[in-house]
């Protein structure tokens, strides 16, 4: 399954804040972990934040801590906020020929597959399997 | 906390009520089975006020080509008393079992729409395992 970069940082950024929710990290603290540009991870972090996952400070020293719940948060939560839903994606050309349709409903299965496996962990889970 | 112990027959009504308040169907028979049948772990968890929750499971060798396994049938928790550990209670004293009998593996099937009995099992450390389930409507 391919994640595109602001999915992957997104659930880089929640899982390494919900590690301990007391602590606060920078965007560069994490952008730094992640070897990622600081541009790129801040806007990951404004959409983490006003989605109320994460709380930031203003400012370029601002950190950001966890302030959603661990046992309550799945990465289907994270997932969610940066890629389209399934149901939501533009049409592709040829998915209204049989062939097209045919391979639409395998594709649609492995949606269900990964759609349920991440909303069935939880940050508490995989935070307590790394 | 809760005591687990083996489920005895007099217990079936209660476990049966319970099933049929979570899952909508009454279904003693097969509750009475699941208790007779040899080689069978069939447990429960009660606290003062009554049943809290049971756990059904049996070790299968070679079931789908697969090695000897414990494969966890049912469970299923009174949700007053979710999310304080009696579910895990219940697991790990049938995975206890499993490895006395000398089985390295535990597995179960989860309907995968069903996200709260799946996190369950992904909070136990289990993981998707070597068998996809195939169907046919044969309507």
């Amino acid at each position: 399954m391919k994640l595109q970069t602001a999915t992957r940082l997104g659930l880089y950024a929640v899982l390494e804040l919900a590690r301990d929710p007391d602590r606060t990290l920078s965007a560069a603290d994490l952008a730094e972990r992640f070897g990622v540009s600081n541009h790129h991870l801040a806007k990951v972090l404004g959409t983490l934040s006003t989605a109320g996952f994460v709380r930031g400070g203003r400012g370029a020293s601002g950190g950001y801590r966890f302030i959603g719940n661990r046992k309550r948060t799945t990465l289907m939560d994270i997932v969610a906020l940066f890629e389209p839903a399934p149901g939501q994606r533009a049409k592709e050309p040829g998915e209204d020929t049989d062939i097209g349709s045919a391979l639409q409903r395998v594709l649609l299965e492995i949606d269900e597959i990964a759609e349920a496996t991440l909303r069935s962990i939880s940050l508490e889970t995989l935070l307590a399997h790394l | 906390m809760a005591a687990i112990r083996p489920v005895q027959a007099s217990d079936l009504p209660a476990i049966s009520a319970l099933d049929a308040r979570l899952t909508g169907s009454e279904k003693p028979d097969y509750w009475r089975e699941m208790l007779e049948a040899p080689g069978r772990h069939f447990l429960l968890a009660e606290t003062d006020k009554g049943l809290a929750g049971f756990i059904a499971g049996e070790i299968r060798a070679w079931e789908f080509g697969q090695p000897p396994a414990g494969w966890v049938f049912a469970i299923q928790i009174d949700p007053k008393l979710r999310l304080r550990g009696v579910g895990t209670e219940l697991f790990e004293a049938l995975v206890a079992r499993f490895k006395a009998e000398g089985v390295t593996r535990v597995r179960t099937l989860v309907d995968r729409k069903d996200h709260l009995i799946l996190s369950f099992f992904r909070a136990q450390g289990m993981v998707a395992g070597p068998s996809l389930q195939l169907d046919k409507d044969l309507s």
